[in-house]
């Protein structure tokens, strides 16, 4: 190699093992998104039938531990809406499967800033429109369950998770987190089975109709039915999570939506259709006050 | 000669020439991935792909690198690999790819895979260089191990996610150990290691 340092084979051997590299770097990125994009809708199918307690009730075991056919079967009776969060309206014109709530909230012409002095969830911006989950009871159209989206700062971290609602559409019927980077132990115990299994049959809102739930300093009051225990060491992870429960059930948050849709569900109670899908409702009802901030629910 | 020095290539670096303990290098990612010992496990293999590999890499080229630029070909060579490894941690490993998170990424900055391709593999065979790279990240992924263990029975009352000392908070008898589950506690169990290697192969204090 007489000019092995000569400026010319450097250029030369440098762009050649740029091009050789690049090669195989796409190559793979290429060939693996498809397990890839698999997996990750895999694990937000089991993060939802976690929040919304199916894969206990159903096999007995968390959603990690099962099969990608025992989701598939669970996750039939899932269906999934986009939301406006400001109308509470559902939006059809997207297609639910492509939307990122996620690569919406970043971008400026589909996300709003956040301002809520009262629950502060730590987090700048939010997404202007949310994708929400339906459980249907089993060979039915009837609603379950609804599974909302939530997410807000915890002390290192975003925690994001998913809030489960019972039809009534004011009792908790689960709170799963499904990334965080809480310190383990403390404020990752957020995660702890045990920690979660209290959220369920709380109630959401108080008796004037403001989210309520919370999680207590230190050992809930026994009668509550507002409180979860505090984890303890992790203040600001147990505040954080008191913050985005409220928010993202409040008025700013799925207020409108679920105002909507506790209409949805009387409606469809009354009629009693059982062919009406609820796509087909939708337009019915009437939105004019749609902004208010009623208790949801009655 | 041969078959002496390929042992010596590939053991060596677990006990006599440990990376982390020995030349102090990876320390980093020692303390961020050890609290369970799947991630760990998972962690020592990825390495040991990217260190084995880059070096039977860079050794290939070795004689058409131009010294000027062979550091950032190195790096080049690496990042790629370590690209590639995640991608297929991502692909078929999701979970723990997801709690391995960045560090995956910052393989690229361990130490000890700069320290190969510079150290060895510009000097040697391919063959030797691929060696040297599985038996250093074996080294790696020893450390890796043996602070995990400790970690994950301490702080977690398990092991490979087996629970064994039933936790107080889950009515059980063991209060964890919380500082376990932190990092800085990877410093005392790797401290305590050098002490114990050092104990046992005294030439490798250094001179004070």
């Amino acid at each position: 190699m007489p000019q092995r340092d000569s400026v010319g084979y450097t250029i030369l051997v440098a762009s050649v093992l740029c091009v050789v590299c690049s090669l195989a770097v796409s190559a793979a990125a290429v060939a693996l998104r498809p397990y890839q994009e698999q997996n990750k809708i895999l694990d937000r199918q089991r993060n939802i039938l976690d929040a919304a307690g199916l894969a206990m009730g159903e096999f007995g075991r968390s959603a990690p531990e099962l099969s990608k056919e025992q989701i598939d079967e669970l996750y039939s009776r899932v269906s999934e809406k986009l939301v406006d969060l400001e109308t509470g309206e559902y939006v059809t014109d997207m297609d639910p499967k492509e939307y990122d709530p996620r690569e919406a909230a970043k971008k400026p012409e589909t996300s709003v800033e956040i301002t809520d002095p009262q629950f502060d969830i730590g987090v700048p911006k939010r997404e202007t429109i949310a994708r929400v989950y339906f459980v249907k009871k089993p060979g039915s159209d009837a609603i379950q369950q609804v599974v909302l989206p939530v997410y807000g700062k915890g002390l290192w971290s975003t925690l994001y998770g998913y809030l489960a609602l019972k039809n009534d559409l004011e009792t908790i019927e689960g709170l799963t987190f499904y990334e965080h980077a809480e310190t383990p132990g403390l404020g990752g115990e957020v995660d702890n089975t045990k920690w979660k299994a209290q959220w369920v049959g709380l109630a959401l809102y108080n008796d004037e109709g403001d989210p309520a739930a919370e999680v207590a300093k230190g050992a809930a009051p026994e009668d509550s039915e507002h409180a979860v225990d505090g984890l303890s060491g992790a203040t600001i992870t147990s505040r954080g999570v008191t913050n985005l429960v409220r928010y993202w059930a409040g008025p700013n948050g799925y207020g409108p939506f679920l105002e909507q849709l506790s209409k949805e569900i009387s409606g469809e109670a009354t009629l009693a259709e059982p062919e009406r899908n609820i796509d087909s409702g939708v337009e019915q009802y009437d939105i004019d006050n749609a902004g208010e901030k009623e208790p949801v629910g009655e | 000669m041969a078959k002496s020095n390929v042992s010596k290539v590939l053991f060596g670096p677990i006990f006599d020439n440990n990376p982390i303990a020995l030349q102090i290098l990876g320390i980093c990612s020692a303390l961020a991935v050890t609290t369970s010992i799947n991630v760990s496990v998972v962690m020592s293999v990825a390495v040991i792909a990217v260190v084995a590999f880059s070096s039977a890499a860079v050794s290939a080229i070795r004689h058409y690198i131009p010294t000027s630029i062979r550091i950032i070909v190195q790096m080049t060579v690496i990042a790629s690999l370590v690209i590639v490894v995640d991608q297929v941690l991502k692909a078929f490993l999701y979970d723990i790819s997801k709690q391995l998170s960045v560090f995956v990424g910052l393989i690229i900055t361990n130490c000890i895979v700069m320290g190969r391709a510079e150290g060895f593999a510009m000097k040697n065979g391919v063959w030797m260089s691929f060696l040297d790279g599985i038996g250093n990240g074996l080294g790696y992924g020893m450390v890796l191990l043996f602070v995990a263990f400790f970690r994950e029975l301490f702080g977690s009352g398990s092991l490979f996610g087996y629970e064994l000392l039933k936790l107080s908070r889950d009515g059980g008898w063991y209060n964890p150990n919380n500082l376990m589950l932190l990092p800085p506690s990877a410093f005392f169990i790797i401290g305590i290691l050098i002490w114990v290697i050092r104990l046992n192969k005294p030439e490798q204090i250094e001179e004070s």
